[in-house]
């Protein structure tokens, strides 16, 4: 039961007097940057819920893919006997001697369970990704295989889009400057950062996040997943390399770990008792078989974990990649713009020092409405990677209108626009998180992850769930993201909410009515645990309140 | 005789019985303690050549804090190129200000002039006030914009292919392309010339890779027949390890046009698959700008995935593959560039979807810039000291050394006649690999880069200018 309950920070036990122990880190013996805590904050930010799965409905649950299984063979049985029309694509009769493209177990899955409920994903949208969006009705003509567009759209709350700063805005102040820069630059590049692709505006985004992130040098790249997939090769190339990666981290993170063609080492998510032990392991032991001392060891972690909404109990981390010697490589993909009080991402969280984390990574396509990635960290990092990054050599450069989107917004976090605009949607985001899942314990549902992180997956478990709350939700006109088998654990499907800043509480009453309604019909209020009442509306949102009376 | 055989077995275990009942203990103890001793060396594991080694606590923490990792990086030197690049200021079109200079350019790959029209960026702009900047979640996650269909549904029109898929990066499309396909166990043709991100995504797919020589189709062929004969070994193996043939439209670095007829009756021949990455030959080889097979007078039916991205000719960002939905169809789950990062911002996908429209409008366009690019190639041909590597049709070209020596020494000085060229008012790079980690270097170059929009005088100009710094420098 390792993810039941709420897990404590690193697994000390608070002594008597109320203090953490010596060996947690956070006290002495750490640098002066890190400010003591008191024990009952740090318990507090590190509160994480991952309620176990009910036995009766992890019972039922795998009864639900037995049945879904079956009928698939069964199905497929009709088809081959013509008794049911095939819809999916075949290949070209030319093309019959050739090997199969494809495995059958993969196709079988697509084909009998994805594509039941394919309506719930890849809904087009056709307006700008903010609080509200317009969703393309769609409907299928030959059961589900084929969707059409019907012309009509749905006016929906957006609970769905990675807008936590709520930049996602086609007017005002950075939707204009990036209009500018489009004007100034053009929207392509045509070339790469190391050719003629280096253009005035890249710099001074790169002046911008360093800036922001409170490091010495920014490196930026034109999309996110590619700033891992891309990076992550230049800084642990050749043999002797060792990467201990969670094992919730992104795609992005695992391909570009793969193409190291190192040693990869994956640790328990989020457990820093299990980091610590393969750590050790590893450098008492050595590579394998040679038992030559590693080169180097790089530890590879999110700040926030999208599916699970767990934040990364970073001070340990950095304790630990001190104490051993390893580097530390944080994806802040979803953590920059989103946590800490003035948006600097985890390290602000924590109060620790971004330069302690050796290689900061985060995107531009959440917090900041735009596209792409950077890393940040030292001179000589970027210096590196502005030298070897595959992407500096080979991608071509970022779109001079997006970066103008990220500058802008950045600046309006920082308030260098004058305003306090942005430190009220850093707070309008962190009372939004804070209500909306609160609420929804409170009602009753299994909500996974930390009570800050603006990422609230809700468990629906059963895969006829994960459908239905979709298909209701959206009819009750709200755009949520369902997320199941691959992506989760077989029995862990579940809902994903992401707020924003742009959301107001009317807003989300709304939602929360709509979905407590489809939770009772589709009895997904699975918590066995005691009701807690919710903090009151009027605390949560008292600092925005205070905050917009001043302006 | 088969009701005897059901008649016989039921006597033969009772006197199994029987004969069990029967033994003596000490019989029965020895045949237990036998079964123990079986199960037990089922269960135990392999021996050990070596002891393992148990450290005591101390010897363990000496381990730990004798050990003293490499430093995260190294030092870049000084003087690499990229931490100098020349800054652009302002839009890279047919001229171009570098470092506060206007320059002639030369050096980016905007072949159709796209980069730079009033058309497109006003589409662009209508689009940035309807759909804001970014898309702000992948396209399983309402990051799927009405933009992003439309653009899928034009390119599949215009190449001619039943269905298109869209990327947010030129670099990821081929790279993500490759392992939705080709898995571990697969084999993989590669042309030893093809570019860094087909090379990347081959090491992603874990496939077998076997490179063969750089448009050299007899090469392939043999290798081909090498396989055929080891399948025969083993048909069982070869009955599910798919097949493919990597390669490049135009080379983007070496400027030469893949053999495709020759490819497409191989394939037919020795059952592998095509794959063809047409970057640089999208929008350029053809009549109407559809690429290698149009130029060969191909049917795209016969290349199983065509991807290309819309960095070049269309001037933009992203990427797109297009074939039959059957293949291209499962990138929509499999493609992990597609399905894991965020969608084209909407605007860019309204700037290639314009761009598309300008090619569609005029299809006399493709045929100027085969004439530009003939006209250029002649002209570099001549110069004393270089040579030109590439077809003379191809809107990328590679001026070489005549006679190389060094490659450090080849490269300082194509850089230092970069410099001067630009100094003189014409803008061209050499052409930047990863020495270290790329199949096969392409030998030192400048990448020269033709657009549409070059006129005689220019070519002229910048031919004299070319010529005169080479004497200078070399």
């Amino acid at each position: 039961m390792v993810l039941g309950g709420e897990n404590t920070l690193s697994g000390s036990a608070p002594t008597a007097n109320g203090h953490v122990k010596e060996s947690n880190g956070f006290i002495p013996h750490s640098n002066g940057h890190v400010p003591q805590y008191k024990d009952d904050k740090i318990k507090k930010m590190s509160q994480e819920s991952f309620e176990p799965v009910p036995l009766l409905v992890a019972c039922l649950t795998y009864l639900g893919y037995g049945m879904l299984v079956l009928f698939g063979y069964f199905r497929d049985f009709l088809r081959k006997s013509g008794v049911e029309t095939t819809h999916s694509t075949i290949e070209r009769k030319k093309m019959k001697d050739f090997v199969p493209l494809y495995q059958s177990f993969e196709s079988f899955y697509t084909r009998n369970l994805y594509t039941r409920i394919r309506d719930c994903w890849n809904r087009p949208i056709c307006s700008v990704p903010s609080a509200e969006f317009d969703v393309s009705e769609r409907v299928s003509d030959d059961g589900n295989w084929h969707l059409r567009l019907t012309g009509k759209s749905r006016r929906c709350v957006n609970l769905g889009s990675y807008n936590y700063l709520g930049f996602a805005e086609n007017k005002g102040p950075c939707a204009d400057a990036a209009a500018e820069a489009l004007q100034q630059y053009g929207a392509g590049v045509c070339s790469t950062r190391q050719e003629l692709g280096n253009y005035r505006i890249h710099e001074e985004l790169e002046e911008t996040t360093a800036r922001f992130l409170g490091v010495e040098d920014a490196v930026t790249f034109g999309m996110g997943f590619a700033t891992n997939s891309m990076n992550i090769p230049a800084l642990m190339g050749g043999k002797g390399c060792l990467i201990l990666s969670d094992e919730l981290n992104h795609a992005s993170l695992v391909l570009g770990a793969r193409l190291c063609s190192t040693v990869i080492k994956v640790f328990k998510h989020n457990d820093i008792e299990d980091v610590e032990r393969k750590l050790r392991e590893a450098i008492i032991n050595g590579q394998p078989r040679t038992h030559r001392a590693w080169r180097k060891i790089l530890i590879i972690v999110e700040g926030i974990y999208s599916m699970e909404g767990s934040i990364i109990k970073l001070p340990d981390f950095i304790r630990l990649k001190k104490k051993y010697g390893a580097y530390l490589y944080l994806d802040e993909a979803h953590s920059v713009g989103a946590l800490g009080e003035t948006g600097r991402g985890v390290t602000e969280y924590w109060g620790v020092d971004p330069r302690d984390v050796d290689i900061m990574m985060g995107t531009f396509t959440k917090s900041f409405g735009a596209a792409g990635g950077y890393i940040a960290g030292s001179k000589r990092l970027i210096n590196h990677l502005r030298a070897y990054s595959h992407s500096t050599t080979y991608a071509c450069s970022m779109s001079a209108p997006v970066a103008q989107q990220v500058i802008s917004s950045m600046k309006i976090i920082m308030g260098e626009d004058g305003t306090n605009r942005g430190q009220l949607r850093i707070k309008q985001l962190a009372a939004n998180s804070k209500y909306f899942r609160q609420r929804l314990v409170e009602m009753g549902f299994i909500v996974y992850g930390n009570d800050d992180s603006p990422i609230v997956p809700v468990l629906l478990y059963m895969p006829a769930k994960i459908a239905a709350f979709s298909r209701e939700l959206y009819q009750q006109n709200v755009g949520v993201v369902v997320v199941g088998f691959p992506a989760t654990p077989l029995v862990e499907s579940r809902a994903r909410f992401c707020l924003s800043a742009a959301h107001t509480r009317e807003m989300l009453d709304k939602v929360l009515d709509a979905i407590s309604d489809v939770g009772d019909r589709l009895q997904l209020k699975y918590s066995l645990n005691s009701p807690v009442k919710a903090v009151s509306a009027e605390e949560c949102y008292s600092q925005v309140d205070s905050l917009a009376h001043k302006a | 005789m088969a009701v005897e055989d059901v008649m016989v077995e039921p006597w033969y275990m009772m006197q199994m019985v029987q004969a069990f009942l029967q033994a003596p203990v000490y019989h029965i103890v020895i045949e237990v303690l036998l079964i123990v001793w079986i199960i037990g060396l089922l269960f135990s594991k392999s021996y050990r050549i070596q002891e393992r080694v148990q450290l005591t606590e101390k010897e363990k923490e000496d381990l730990l804090a004798e050990w003293k990792p490499e430093p995260l990086v190294p030092d870049t030197p000084e003087d690499h190129p990229a931490l100098h690049p020349r800054v652009v200021s302002g839009k890279a079109g047919l001229k171009v200000v570098v470092d506060g200079k206007e320059c002639l350019n030369l050096a980016t790959l905007n072949f159709l002039g796209m980069l730079g029209n009033k058309r497109i960026e006003k589409a662009a702009n209508t689009a940035l006030y309807k759909y804001g900047v970014g898309s702000c979640g992948p396209r399983g996650f309402y990051g799927t914009v009405d933009v992003h269909l439309d653009l899928e549904d034009k390119l599949a029109k215009y190449t001619r292919t039943e269905e298109a898929i869209l990327y947010a990066y030129g670099f990821a499309t081929i790279a993500s392309a490759i392992p939705a396909y080709s898995k571990r166990g697969d084999i993989v043709f590669c042309d030893e010339g093809a570019c860094f991100a087909i090379q990347k995504g081959l090491l992603a797919s874990r496939s077998k890779v076997v490179y063969f020589k750089h448009n050299d189709m007899e090469d392939l062929e043999r290798l081909l027949k090498e396989q055929a004969k080891d399948d025969k070994k083993n048909p069982k193996k070869a009955a599910v390890t798919r097949r493919f043939v990597l390669v490049e439209g135009i080379y983007m670095n070496y400027g030469d046009i893949v053999p495709l007829p020759k490819l497409v009756e191989l394939k037919y021949k020795y059952k592998v698959r095509i794959f063809i990455e047409e970057s640089a030959s999208f929008g350029v080889l053809g009549d109407n700008g559809r690429g290698v097979t149009e130029h060969f007078g191909v049917p795209i039916e016969d290349i199983d995935l065509i991807s290309a991205n819309m960095e070049m000719s269309l001037a933009s960002i992203g990427g797109f593959c297009c074939g039959d939905s059957f293949v291209i169809d499962h990138q929509r789950l499999s493609g992990q560039g597609y399905c894991f990062s965020a969608s084209l911002p909407p605007m860019l996908s309204v700037a290639a979807s314009e761009a598309l429209r300008i090619m569609e409008e005029k299809p006399g366009i493709f045929e100027e810039l085969r004439t530009r690019c003939q006209w250029l190639h002649a002209k570099l041909s001549s110069i004393p000291g270089l040579k030109v590597c590439g077809e003379p049709i191809s809107p990328i070209m590679h001026l070489q050394l005549a006679a190389p020596s060094s490659r450090a020494e080849d490269t300082k000085k194509l850089e230092t006649m970069c410099n001067e060229c630009m100094n003189q008012g014409v803008a061209l790079t050499v052409a930047r690999y990863l020495e270290q980690e790329e199949h096969l270097v392409p030998p030192p170059s400048i990448r020269v880069a033709v657009n549409v929009e070059l006129t005689e005088d220019d070519i002229d100009h910048a031919t004299a200018v070319i010529t005169n710094v080479a004497k200078m420098v070399l």
